[in-house]
């Protein structure tokens, strides 16, 4: 009966053979000699269509395939992208914007304004279901158009001659020309759209008008772009091509890094931080991120109503001692819920600190104390309190420290693991009591994007159930104040209110983590954690 | 023989009826939603989203729907991915999987049988207790240890294989993930050859056949092989059916282009349909497997009738 088995072998192998030619099809070019860059990218692209995008590895690839009218600078700031110049009115709410005389998409067409027309209308039309489509709510009939009142052909964004093109917004927004520079606001190619459906983002279909052309797509493999000849400024272009590899693994991705194979990571493995600050300082970079690791705490829970007692959890964390011993990864202590680094487009934002940001450990535990003395609690009267988090040990390890830290103020911690669609949902729904967080600011750099989130009226997203009227009116000031200085001084004064409440405890700000090779040049370290790759280079 | 195949097969639309349905609503009753995210969502954008892919249906009508798609051959588009459909995802990805698996459990099972069969000739010899501690390491040390510490010493310090990626199919890429597949199946299949050959060898049959005069080679091929290869087979078809369906720690860690990740991440994403998608994939390779061991069966034990 041996031959049984050699038939076995044998079947399975003419299989595999029979089926290879269908893995060659997809192609892979080697690309040896030519200028290319291989960069990690965390996760497989979910899709490349600006309008269903939502994550960061999309963007990433978004960012090379396509130019937005506003563009990330080397350092994540702004540039002139698809329009050269623009004009903004007086009342701050018309916005005139001169396209790219040169500009063309990889098959030559012109791009012009009627193209972003097209494609901004797309992405709050109702039946493209965008999850971006709240972008452009500062837009007349942006919302309304969501909401299927009004035909997606109203919305206030004009072209008035190939051009030209012309927006007008509800409100004054001072951070919109920052808005534009998302990768769901950049344009599609309206012939190739209609032609191929929900197939136009493949290799072959895709038409765009950045500075590279998707070349190949094989999902979970990798996604191969090469420079665009017809791109207006394809001479400042220095690579030929770029490799994005989905890479979930950390510790496979920073293997792949040492072995050559790749030559910038998106991510490092946080438990290796010492080894590699030790022995690849060179090639690790470590800047911070503009995000903020935070506890958020059920306001409308009896117990947990009043400031004092939130006071009292936030004096006694030991912030240094979390960065320092667990996470480990350049994180910064967090005394402000808007991380540094926020900017409308123009102005800085000074971020808001709570009030005892220099007082040192012993006096902040022992006010701590004293608050819940006075409240009635004691190691022997303890308030009983749940930690919720989603898996993971990092969030686990932090849970376990806070639990040490408030227990002197007599406060007992019952930790609470959930699956993270478990937790979001928990979360949302504000039945947790107090739960860990992270917000990070990638859509946006503007201090709204944090303040908005804990508005009286955000529904969902305000977990904390946060529900302070004096806050909530200087937010709505500012939506429709123009004036970019005033407008931010009533950001900083919400701010200032929230960090008396804490309906919400900061415990870090974000740092990324990311090797890039000593040989490429043109990877800038920025808050926003933006590397478009037509500022990269490779040294020879 | 076919009359039983043919029935077997005709069992095989009721039994997936009832995996769509169990999967199809145990899938819905966990909580979360493909489109939750930490991003606030606005009302209006959750119902439009909604109403693209009819989750603002009552259950029992998206069920009707998901049937009548399916029966046209459309497992519908990926909630994830949504550039793809789910069939193209399966396509596209099963090629990968099923080189890896295939070829690591083809090696481990011609591995395993040999290394498994000679260590029970020779029980209790130094040969057969080396086999039995290498097999009983090779069981005990999981995959994502395996894996990174072969890329680690192979890839980064040796630079002799690539430490990862597919490499458009080139065979360097894939003969670490396969080994490393291989190696944990070649430690059950050795054990599990040794135990049943020893077994057999002690059968009155057995005995029977070594009493009439065989030769030694004819006892050990023909009676002995036989009857010791099916708690193999039997092990090897749900075996088959796991491994060239992919592995979720394999396919992450060399960053494998396959289809194991989707059972994983689509239940973890609530991807409906994809999981739905690889669900069915997986049921239909399993039962074709398990009706190809119970033929085999039928050929290799004599005491086996198939009606």
């Amino acid at each position: 009966m041996p031959n049984l088995r050699h038939a076995l072998g044998g079947a399975s192998l003419a299989v595999i053979v029979g089926l290879a030619p269908a893995a060659a099809m997809v192609g892979w070019s080697a690309d040896a000699a030519a200028a290319t860059l291989h960069r990690g990218n965390a996760a497989e692209p979910q899709t490349l269509d600006p309008a269903r995008a939502t994550g960061v590895p999309e963007s990433n690839i978004m960012r090379d395939l396509y130019e937005t009218l506003v563009y990330h600078t080397v350092d994540g700031g702004i540039m002139p992208g698809a329009a050269e110049s623009w004009t903004i009115s007086d009342d701050g709410l018309t916005y005139t914007f001169t396209m790219r005389p040169d500009a063309v998409w990889s098959n030559g067409d012109p791009v012009t304004a009627h193209d972003f027309v097209f494609s901004y209308q797309r992405l709050v039309a109702p039946q493209t279901a965008s999850r971006f489509a709240w972008l452009l709510n500062a837009v007349v009939n942006g919302e309304e158009i969501q909401a299927g009142d009004v035909p997606a052909e109203e919305l206030a964004v004009v072209a008035l001659d190939d051009h030209t093109l012309q927006i007008t917004l509800d409100n004054p927004t001072p951070f919109f020309i920052e808005l534009l520079k998302h990768g769901s606001l950049s344009p599609v190619h309206r012939p190739s759209v209609e032609a191929h459906g929900e197939r136009f983002t493949r290799p072959g279909n895709l038409v765009s008008n950045g500075p590279f052309v998707l070349t190949e797509w094989l999902p979970q493999s990798h996604v191969r772009i090469e420079r665009s000849e017809t791109f207006h400024a394809a001479d400042e272009v220095a690579l030929d091509a770029v490799y994005y590899y989905p890479t979930p693994d950390l510790a496979a991705e920073l293997s792949r890094f040492r072995a050559g194979e790749l030559d910038m990571t998106y991510n490092a493995p946080a438990d290796q931080m010492p080894w590699l600050r030790e022995n690849m300082p060179d090639e690790l970079r470590n800047p911070p991120w503009f995000g903020t690791y935070y506890i958020t705490v059920n306001t409308q829970l009896e117990a947990l109503s009043d400031p004092r007692l939130r006071r009292a959890l936030a004096l006694a964390i030991d912030r240094n001692a979390i960065v320092t011993h667990i996470t480990q990864s350049g994180e910064l202590p967090a005394y402000s819920w808007v991380p540094p680094g926020a900017n409308d487009g123009s102005i800085d934002y000074d971020m808001q600190t709570v009030d005892f940001v220099d007082m040192p450990m012993e006096d902040r535990v022992a006010e701590a104390q004293a608050i819940m003395a006075e409240l009635g609690y004691s190691e022997d009267n303890p308030l009983e309190l749940e930690y919720v988090f989603n898996t993971s040990d990092l969030h686990r390890n932090i849970a376990i420290a806070l639990a040490s830290m408030w227990q002197p103020l007599g406060v007992e911690v019952e930790l609470r693991n959930l699956e993270w669609q478990v937790y979001l949902d928990t979360t949302a729904r504000a039945e947790h009591e107090v739960a860990r967080a992270g917000w990070v600011g990638v859509t946006y750099g503007d201090a709204s994007y944090f303040l908005e989130k804990f508005h009286p009226d955000a529904g969902e997203a305000n977990s904390a159930r946060y529900d302070n009227a004096e806050f909530g009116r200087l937010l709505n000031q500012a939506r429709v104040t123009a004036d970019p200085q005033a407008r931010t001084d009533m950001m900083e004064q919400a701010e200032a209110i929230m960090m008396q409440d804490l309906p919400i405890i900061p415990i870090y700000h974000y740092a990324t983590r990311r090797m890039v090779g000593t040989h490429v040049e043109g990877v800038v370290d920025n808050v926003r954690n933006v590397h478009a790759s037509r500022f990269i280079s490779i040294a020879e | 023989m076919l009359s039983y195949a043919v029935r077997r097969l005709a069992w095989l639309i009721p039994t997936l009826l009832i995996v769509i349905g169990i999967s199809f609503f145990m899938m819905r009753l966990a909580p979360g939603s493909p489109f939750a995210t930490e991003e606030n969502m606005p009302e209006i954008i959750r119902q439009n989203l909604e109403a693209a892919y009819h989750l603002n249906e009552p259950l029992w009508v998206q069920f009707l729907i998901y049937l009548g798609n399916l029966a046209q051959g459309d497992f519908g588009p990926s909630f994830q991915y949504t550039d793809y459909t789910v069939t193209e995802l399966i396509w596209l990805g099963f090629p990968a999987s099923l080189q890896v698996g295939g070829l690591a459990i083809g090696i481990a099972a011609l591995i395993g049988i040999a290394v498994g069969m000679h260590a029970a000739l020779n029980q209790n010899s130094w040969s057969d207790h080396l086999v039995m501690a290498v097999t009983m390491t090779g069981i005990a040390v999981p995959n994502f240890v395996l894996a990174p510490l072969a890329i680690l010493i192979i890839g980064v310090y040796w630079g002799l294989l690539p430490a990862g990626g597919w490499g458009g199919g080139a065979w360097t890429h894939k003969v670490l993930p396969i080994a490393t597949l291989a190696m944990t199946q070649i430690a059950y299949i050795a054990r599990l050859t040794r135990g049943s050959v020893i077994e057999t060898l002690r059968s009155n049959y057995i005995r029977t056949a070594r009493a009439k005069g065989l030769p030694a080679r004819l006892v050990m091929v023909r009676h002995t092989l036989r009857g010791a290869l099916l708690p193999v087979i039997s092990y090897l078809g749900p075996a088959i059916a796991g491994i060239i369906t992919g592995t979720v720690v394999i396919e992450e860690i060399f960053g494998i282009p396959g289809i194991g990740r989707y059972f994983v991440q689509g239940a973890l994403n609530r991807d409906y349909t994809l999981v739905m998608g690889v669900v069915i994939f997986y049921a239909v390779i399993i039962m074709a497997l398990n009706l190809l061991v119970d033929v085999l069966y039928a050929v290799l034990d004599p005491k086996v009738r198939l009606s």
